[in-house]
């Protein structure tokens, strides 16, 4: 079966274009999805993800292009919750269910409203990774450069934000700014995993390779390390595992992760146990 | 105010009928009121009384992550979010995640933000800054280990190396020895007592019979404050508080807050 892949990947440009889109989405996820994990906004990040589809309906009834709408929408909807949580007088989690499903909501209307009907809705909410164009994976370049330039940047005040947000205040570390700086690049890498397993599946992707690496590493780079190369072979193992029997790669990819996070959890009991 | 502030230096720490409520204005009774106090540079001043007597909140105050409703707050003479840089804090609950991966010297490190270069990672004076705090507290073998593998007396003093790393002139403790058995809590006066040879101390206890031994001046904080010489409290108010020598025994005490040298009125509830 795996050298079928093989095979196929030397031969099919649109299985390269795959193969580079999943190693491009674990470049995005390894290096965001510990900040969601040790910081516990996964819900957070899923109502991002969510939001999302209403900027991308938008942008398709206004004849514009889907993933800058996606964009735009990941940026507002990451402020829109960031200004709440850091006001601390609205229920967070409340707002946060209602851009969900708002969100999703203005997406389905527009995309029903526009004419041709020229966003496939199941690819905005599952991916598809074997339509990936040259154009889009050079989109994702410059959003995976841009991601570790920023992180790379303020790594210190990112991780005292995410540690301990009193004490960072404390030290003159502007809190908000890095707070909402946390959340836009959090959008951004949900925009960059939607093309490979969609917006409803990306939450997984994002959390599981991290949350595997914080099973057996103490700091967050090596936790990023670990989640870039396990989101790296979980993308490639999901696409080659899909490609013989014809399964949908995006729905593969995440029930491989799961499975690698439910192998792992156990095997850590057992070896604890031990 | 106090004898100790010599003429003419700034105190290291001033409050000036200090009025602070929570909940905004008239919704509650102020937790503090007319509290006015000076800590002179190189001072230990303890400060105790009961829960919810005002403790943490005037410590939140000097910190300037509350801001008083009336009277005004100094530190070295300036605005709390001016003087701040020169403040060590170790708050009384932990106000992270227990098990978040990270080092010990990568915790401590924190304490050189705001001093440090703005863009990238640390620069090789903040490791030796952080180790050498790590080493003031006893605590440098352990700067690889994770955090969240560590005692409650060892993460208390890695807070106090994380403190130390911003090279404050005045370190808060607020509560250091809630969590950690009598001998730990002994270890970590004597490390405070060793401490204050160079930085003024204020820390924040309920427990007026342990700090009377190693503090200069203590400071009863019930809803209004009042200040006593160590050497005034060893007699007679010593006994009145506690009754006779019994707080060197029971360690963990509780003011009663309808004692005498409580002078808020009422009892202070938790607020």
């Amino acid at each position: 079966m795996m050298g079928d892949f093989v095979a196929a990947l030397a031969a099919q440009g649109f299985l390269q274009h795959a193969l580079a889109a999943g190693l491009l989405a674990s470049v995005g996820c390894g290096v965001m999805g510990p900040f969601v994990v040790v910081k516990r906004i996964t819900f957070l990040a899923g109502g991002i993800a969510h939001a999302v589809l209403g900027g991308m309906g938008v942008a398709a009834y206004l004849g514009g292009s889907p993933l800058l709408g996606a964009l735009i929408a990941a940026l507002a909807a990451a402020l829109m919750i960031g200004a709440v949580r850091l006001r601390a007088s609205e229920r967070e989690d409340t707002l946060i269910g209602a851009l969900w499903s708002v969100g999703m909501a203005v997406g389905i209307l527009f995309i029903a409203r526009t004419p041709g009907y020229n966003v496939d809705l199941m690819s905005a909410l599952f991916g598809n990774i074997l339509m990936v164009t040259g154009d889009h994976l050079r989109l994702m370049v410059a959003l995976d450069l841009l991601l570790l330039i920023v992180v790379a940047a303020f790594y210190k005040q990112l991780l005292a934000v995410a540690f301990d947000e009193e004490f960072a205040r404390l030290r003159g570390v502007r809190v908000t700014v890095f707070y909402l700086l946390l959340l836009c690049l959090i959008a951004i890498t949900v925009v960059l995993l939607i093309q490979v397993v969609g917006l409803i599946l990306v939450i997984a992707l994002l959390t599981l390779p991290a949350a595997v690496a914080a099973q057996y590493v103490n700091s967050l780079s090596r936790m990023m390390l670990i989640a870039v190369l396990l989101g790296a072979l979980i993308c490639t193992g999901g696409l080659a595992l899909s490609y013989g029997p014809d399964l949908p790669a995006g729905a593969t990819i995440i029930l491989l992760a799961g499975g690698v996070y439910l192998l792992s959890t156990l095997a850590g009991r057992v070896l604890r146990r031990g | 105010m106090s004898a100790a502030v010599a003429v003419g230096a700034v105190p290291a720490i001033a409050l000036h009928e200090v009025q602070f409520r929570y909940g905004g204005a008239a919704r509650r009774p102020p937790v503090l009121e007319a509290v006015n106090l000076e800590v002179a540079e190189g001072e230990f001043l303890g400060l105790v009384g009961p829960n919810g007597g005002g403790k943490s909140t005037l410590l939140k105050l000097v910190l300037g992550l509350l801001e008083p409703e009336r009277g005004s707050v100094r530190v070295f003479g300036r605005p709390p979010r001016e003087g701040r840089a020169l403040l060590g804090y170790v708050p009384q609950f932990r106000t992270f995640a227990s098990d978040f991966p990270i080092s010990v010297v990568r915790a401590v490190l924190q304490g050189r933000l705001g001093q440090t270069r703005r863009l990238f990672g640390y620069r090789r004076e903040d490791h030796a800054v952080a180790l050498r705090a790590l080493a003031a507290v006893s605590m440098a073998e352990l700067a690889e280990r994770p955090l969240a593998t560590l005692s409650g007396g060892q993460l208390q003093r890695v807070l106090i190396a994380r403190a130390l790393a911003c090279a404050p002139r005045i370190l808060l403790l607020d509560e250091p020895t809630a969590n950690v058995d009598a001998q730990v809590e002994s270890s970590l006066f004597d490390l405070l007592r060793e401490l204050n040879r160079e930085l003024t101390i204020v820390v924040v206890s309920h427990d007026v019979g342990f700090i009377s031994g190693y503090v200069s001046r203590v400071a009863c904080l019930n809803r209004r404050l009042v200040c006593h010489e160590t050497s005034a409290l060893s007699g007679e108010i010593i006994a009145e508080m506690y009754g006779g020598a019994a707080q060197i025994i029971h360690h963990h005490t509780h003011l009663d807050p309808g004692d005498s040298h409580s002078p808020g009125a009422g009892a202070g509830g938790p607020r």
